[in-house]
């Protein structure tokens, strides 16, 4: 073991001890997510592009094969990665303890690079266009899925070594009590990772025997049903960390504590309970699954895990505003909110992020989940419109948003262009909510997802979408374009500042004055005394009604489709 | 314990409520959180899926 000393250095920010393998960890982590972010976006630019029928970038072949690429590049490669910087993050760094076993940590790293480029050779290769769900009997090579198996076995070692964090940070007494509330997130995010992982693992060995030659048939509904404990749950690991984010995000740039650390907890549980079995509504049409199955799982359950989203959409913005009245911004129902440090781009990211993640991805969420209403859009371009909502302005949002944390207190460098990264979110955010309410209208008028043409030039049977379905996806095309310049703002900035960026070691970077460590509250336990969130009432009430409203909007279109009247 | 109701971190002896014991043990969570998933999602759907009969030929 290695002495203390030479091995840890004390953040100036957050007054964090950081153990210094762990930090190197996060940096390898974060560079390798942005760079397969970097692709896996410009593939969706292309996809988006093909989409627009004025447009129409790519033939077939290449749409689909840039579609399986994209998929797996953002939803796998980026997000896991970063997740793992995450985890490395709120265990060894926000517990002031050292990473246990570092080497198994690069290890995980070296087998989620190897299995990632793989699947990525494999896929550009282009006979393995199977999308990133695979669905048999689709058959790609078996390098696709080797690649898979050993990028999950990778990510599997890493929260592995999450876990051990925690045994050691608890023998080494660094801290006292309780975990802070974003560890608490982070162990939410890393238990679902278990069992996604291991659902991940249960499915694709098989699939790979299969298209060895070992395995005659997998079933395809078989498939389905594990896959998706797998394909779900996953993004639920991403809500539970991006979640985590927001807190962090909110301690770190204006010293908000949580409104209740009970109540936030609590809220965490019930994803850990509640929120995998929600991974039944990828299944909602399928023959064979009884309707107890499919009901029980998305509806009484799954309502349970969004009562946690909802919880926290209560509690952080709360924690905001209540630091906020605290520093005097006590004018109305909303001065705390007008003079937020909205030219800050971690907090403009994170705020956005909770923002679209609720009103855009939840919402449409819930609406999905719901077995009735499910069919009015079941496999359209609602079901991309949706989870760029939850997956792109809640998760990827809220990442980009930490990394301008990040890069000063774990690079230890300085943002190299400000303006550039103050601007950032903001394009970004109109980007994806474009995308998002646009992809979503498209599907709401009967466009299917996943389509190469639907003007149907070269076929013998047509069919006419509306008009409006054109607009749809022009507009969309147009988001996505705003959306990529709003990525290529943040990667560019994010690879300059930490290749050439200057150092800040020793300087304090805060932007608010002088209060004494303010940031530190991220790793620590414990509510504000006095809560006082009269303006986070009101918006939470805007929230519901458009919620309830939007609900039955869609029981009434469901209504118009029945053929009996 | 005078000044607050919330639970801190003093190490006093008194009993730690269940529900903070829960949360504070994060293996009892991982174990609950793999275990309900598995048996409501998993276990149940794969047996609905194998009771399906084969279609005759
Ligand atoms: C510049 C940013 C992005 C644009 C313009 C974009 C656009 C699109 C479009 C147009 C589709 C195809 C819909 C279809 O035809 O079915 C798509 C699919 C998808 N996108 Fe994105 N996207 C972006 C970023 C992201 C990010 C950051 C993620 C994940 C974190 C993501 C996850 C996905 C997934 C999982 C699919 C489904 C692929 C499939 O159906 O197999 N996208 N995206
Ligand atoms: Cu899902």
């Amino acid at each position: 073991m290695a002495t203390a000393a030479e091995t840890f250095r004390i953040c100036p920010t957050t007054g964090l001890k950081i153990h210094l393998s762990a930090q190197t960890l996060i940096k390898a982590n974060a560079v390798a997510a942005v760079v397969f972010l970097l692709f896996g976006g410009l593939l969706g630019l292309s996809v988006a592009l093909t989409r627009w029928p004025a447009v129409h970038i790519l033939p077939a072949n290449w749409f689909y094969l840039a579609l399986t690429a994209h998929g797996f590049n953002v939803l796998l490669c980026w997000i896991i990665f970063f997740e793992v910087a995450i985890l490395y993050f709120a265990s060894a760094v926000l517990l002031n303890s050292r990473l246990a076993a570092p080497r198994a940590a690069w290890v995980a790293f070296a087998l989620m690079v190897i299995g990632a480029v793989m699947t990525n050779v494999v896929v550009l290769q282009g006979d393995s266009s199977v999308m990133f769900t695979s669905y048999p009997p689709l058959r790609a090579q078996p390098g696709f899925y080797l690649g898979l198996i050993l990028f999950a076995v990778g990510a599997l070692t890493a929260v592995g070594c999450f876990f051990g964090t925690l045994v050691i940070a608890k023998e080494e007494k660094t801290y006292e009590g309780s975990v802070p509330l974003v560890t608490f997130g982070a162990i939410t995010a890393a238990i679902i990772a278990v069992f996604t992982l291991a659902s991940g693992a249960i499915i694709l060995i098989p699939t790979f025997l299969w298209s060895v030659g070992l395995v005659s048939n997998i079933d395809p509904l078989m498939y389905k049903l594990v896959w998706w404990a797998m394909g779900h749950s996953s993004q639920q690991i991403n809500v539970s960390a991006h979640v985590a984010v927001w807190y962090a995000i909110a301690a770190m740039t204006l010293g908000a504590k949580p409104i209740s650390e009970k109540v936030s907890r609590t809220a965490f549980l019930l994803y850990i309970l509640f929120l995998q079995l929600a991974s039944a509504h990828h299944l909602l049409v399928e023959p064979g699954l009884s309707s107890e199955w499919k009901v029980f799982n998305t509806s009484y359950a799954m309502y349970l895990a969004v009562l946690g989203s909802m919880i926290h959409g209560m509690t952080v913005p709360g924690a905001v505003e209540t630091a906020q009245r605290e520093r005097g911004y006590t004018k109305g129902l909303f001065e705390w909110l007008r003079k937020a440090p909205w030219g800050n781009p971690a907090f403009a990211g994170f705020f956005l992020s909770l923002v679209l993640f609720g009103f855009l991805g939840g919402i449409s969420g819930v609406v999905m989940g719901t077995e009735q209403i499910n069919l009015l859009m079941h496999n359209t371009l609602y079901a991309p419109g949706h989870f760029h909502a939850t997956v792109v302005a809640g998760t990827t949002l809220a990442f980009m948003a930490i990394t301008y944390l990040v890069v000063p207190l774990i690079f230890q460098k300085e943002i190299m262009f400000p303006r550039m990264a103050q601007w950032q979110p903001y394009i970004f955010a109109i980007g994806i909510a474009g995308i998002s309410v646009f992809m979503m209208g498209a599907g709401t008028l009967g466009v299917p997802r996943r389509h190469w043409d639907i003007t149907f030039s070269d076929a013998l049977l047509h069919y006419d979408y509306p008009p409006a379905a054109y607009l749809m996806l022009a507009l969309n095309g147009l988001s996505a374009i705003a959306a990529a310049l709003g990525g290529a703002m943040y990667i560019i900035n994010v690879v300059a500042s930490v290749s050439f960026g200057k150092s800040v070691k020793g300087a304090v970077r805060q932007a608010q004055p002088a209060t004494p460590l303010p940031a530190a509250v991220v790793g620590q336990y414990g509510s504000v005394a006095h809560v006082r969130i009269p303006g986070t009432v009101v918006l939470v009430t805007v929230f519901l009604v458009s919620f309830v409203l939007y609900y039955f909007v869609n029981w009434k279109y469901l209504s118009e489709v029945w053929p009996m009247r | 314990m005078a000044d607050s109701a919330e639970p801190t971190g003093t190490p006093t002896q008194e009993r730690v409520p269940f529900m903070q014991r829960l949360l504070d043990n994060p293996f009892l969570l991982l174990f609950i959180g793999v275990t309900i998933p598995t048996v409501l999602y998993l276990v149940w759907g794969i047996m609905e899926l194998v009771q399906i009969p084969v279609a005759p030929r």
